[in-house]
């Protein structure tokens, strides 16, 4: 798929973040919107996935978000690849629906594979995963997403550990680095402080790229793909701007956990083209 | 079905070496069977297991929270994951990795869990959790099983890898009587109705049960009839078992080496009270942490001793 393809596909994604958000007042737009692009050439450029869901994942890529407060990107672009009907989005968050307010597998949605929201716990589950592809013999890729702040959870440095332990060079690990968490920058609420060098000494290759550019993060994740082999898992440090398309929600922390109203809709979607078709 | 007095055993072995037996034996068997430990391999007794299937173990560290993920990881990619660590570690540490990432996500995790309770012994109340079976109990899913003997541990290790879906499965540490069949059959849910009697019901589950089995022979030589009942599942709970021995005795004892608050006894109870109150007495720890000490000037302490459960026993026959 070619980049202004690609473009076409997270406009519609921004589209249905701000219209899922916007129809339930909750969730969280600013992250969703920040990693669209990253999902979006996950989804339909890199990643060899199969939208008739198997559980198992075997013989293909597996993506896990650990930052599951960014479910409206993550549906979205399950829903836009054809994991379920893409009219489901106008239930994100409603009772009784698939779409729960953080991704979970209790209700049977297509695409995930385990509950995630409550922070730190992805990357443990993507060593399991990665784990058991080395034991079917599986050479396919787990990729996961945690976001910046999720980085000060201890668990995350634990499943650190182990992945480098184990030269787990089958794990793809991207940081969402906004450098922004519910309370503030992270600077201000916990210093990350040298990111590079705490992966890099906990065992890791150390990559960065944009997340806004999508010849950046294809080149960046084929390269990451074949440094396999190499013995060391990988994580992409991958700069992005919380709620990049929408020029008010653009970096701030202000839009995390907040949802447009019916002006603010509006003077959003008039900046983002609708290329798919609004659901 | 046994006499009470026919119950009587010829060795000690504590249940964890009936888990560490019953993984072998699946590793034998069952080829997606993967075990983890967070560093107490010699103490849970997988080195049998790990010797034969080097491949199918992984030691994560001192690192509980991401042992929990690893295993939920690996369930998503077909493996039946049996984790090991204390039940401390198991349980409170982990409560949340296990809530969200095995429970809510229905993963097929066994959560082994060994030196549970106050039998633990020397090293205190740090390691001795009584608190592990309301936890795990209050989680929507999650299968509870506290096994009695080294032979009972070893039928439940290998039972539960035909269940899909997470189990918790408790055990302790101390050398213990083997008075259950070695060649029997293990059927989660099911309660084990050890001999039947008359003027009371006593139902108890771990270690507990061979104390009860003690405190039944005692009473017998007065005359006392003792219906004993081995619940080794304290989730899902045969409330059938009790209701139709209760109908029977008119009056029921519990036992279990585990705080009164979140146990089997309140399972029991709350049973009881919507289907058919019963007077009741519960042995079982009085809301308190263990401390140091050997198992059985513990158990003497915390009231959870034969003649603790004799004592509860003459009371509620009193309030028959």
């Amino acid at each position: 798929m070619n980049q202004p393809e690609l473009k076409n596909i997270a406009s519609q994604v921004r589209r249905d973040i701000l219209r899922q958000t916007h129809a339930c007042a909750s969730g969280h737009p600013g992250g969703s919107l920040g990693c669209t692009d990253f999902l979006t050439a996950l989804f339909f450029e890199i990643m060899d996935h199969n939208p008739a869901f198997n559980m198992d994942a075997k013989n293909e890529d597996v993506f896990f978000l650990s930052n599951g407060h960014i479910s409206p990107v993550m549906y979205s672009v399950l829903a836009r690849s054809g994991y379920f009907p893409v009219d489901e989005l106008n239930t994100f968050r409603n009772i009784n629906s698939r779409l729960q307010g953080h991704p979970a597998t209790h209700e049977g949605l297509p695409g995930i594979r385990v509950a995630s929201g409550s922070l730190g716990q992805g990357l443990s589950v993507a060593n399991g995963t990665a784990l058991s592809k080395r034991l079917n013999g599986d050479d396919k890729t787990v990729f996961v997403l945690t976001g910046d702040g999720e980085l000060q959870e201890g668990q995350i440095w634990e499943a650190a550990m182990f992945a480098a332990h184990y030269k787990l060079d089958n794990i793809i690990t991207t940081v969402d680095w906004n450098g922004q968490q519910i309370d503030g920058p992270n600077d201000q609420v916990m210093s990350l402080g040298n990111l590079e060098g705490k992966w890099e000494s906990f065992g890791w290759t150390v990559l960065k790229m944009d997340g806004h550019d999508f010849e950046d993060i294809i080149n960046t994740i084929n390269h990451a793909k074949s440094l396999r082999g190499q013995s060391k898992p990988i994580v992409i440090l991958m700069k992005t701007d919380m709620g990049k398309g929408v020029d008010f929600m653009e970096g701030t922390h202000h839009w995390h956990g907040k949802a447009p109203n019916d002006e603010q809709l509006a003077t959003a979607l008039a900046q983002l083209e609708e290329t798919l078709g609004d659901y | 079905m046994k006499t009470i007095d026919q119950y009587t055993y010829t060795e000690k072995k504590a249940t964890r070496d009936g888990f560490g037996a019953g993984l072998h034996e699946l590793g034998q068997k069952n080829p997606d069977v993967v075990a983890l430990c967070a560093d107490l391999v010699g103490s849970l007794k997988m080195n049998k297991f790990i010797d034969e299937n080097p491949d199918r173990f992984f030691q994560v560290g001192i690192a509980e929270a991401n042992m929990m993920g690893i295993a939920a990881g690996l369930a998503i990619g077909g493996k039946i994951p049996y984790t090991g660590t204390f039940a401390n570690f198991s349980t409170g540490r982990v409560y949340d990795q296990i809530r969200q990432s095995i429970a809510y996500s229905h993963k097929n995790v066994k959560i082994c869990a060994s030196h549970a309770g106050l039998t633990l012994g020397e090293d205190g109340a740090t390691h001795q959790i009584l608190e592990d079976v309301g936890m795990m109990k209050m989680l929507p899913g999650m299968v509870v099983i506290n096994p009695c003997d080294y032979n009972q541990t070893k039928a439940a290790t290998i039972a539960i890898a035909d269940h899909h879906g997470p189990v918790y499965l408790r055990f302790g540490r101390p050398g213990w009587p083997i008075f259950t069949d070695a060649d029997q059959k293990f059927e989660i849910g099911k309660a084990w109705h050890m001999s039947e009697g008359s003027d009371v019901t006593l139902v108890a589950t771990g270690h507990l049960v061979w104390i009860c089995v003690e405190a039944a022979q005692a009473l017998a030589k007065e005359g006392i009839s003792v219906d004993l009942i081995n619940i080794h599942t304290i989730k899902p709970f045969d409330e059938k078992a009790i209701l139709e021995s209760v109908t029977k005795t008119g009056c029921i004892v519990t036992a279990e080496e585990h705080n009164y608050l979140g146990g089997l006894g309140e399972a029991i109870a709350g049973v009881l009270a919507r289907k058919a109150p019963t007077p009741m007495e519960i042995v079982a720890v009085n809301d308190s942490f263990g401390e140091s000490g050997k198992p059985a000037q513990l158990l003497e302490k915390y009231g959870l001793s034969t003649n603790a459960v004799i004592k509860k026993i003459r009371r509620v026959l009193d309030r028959k």
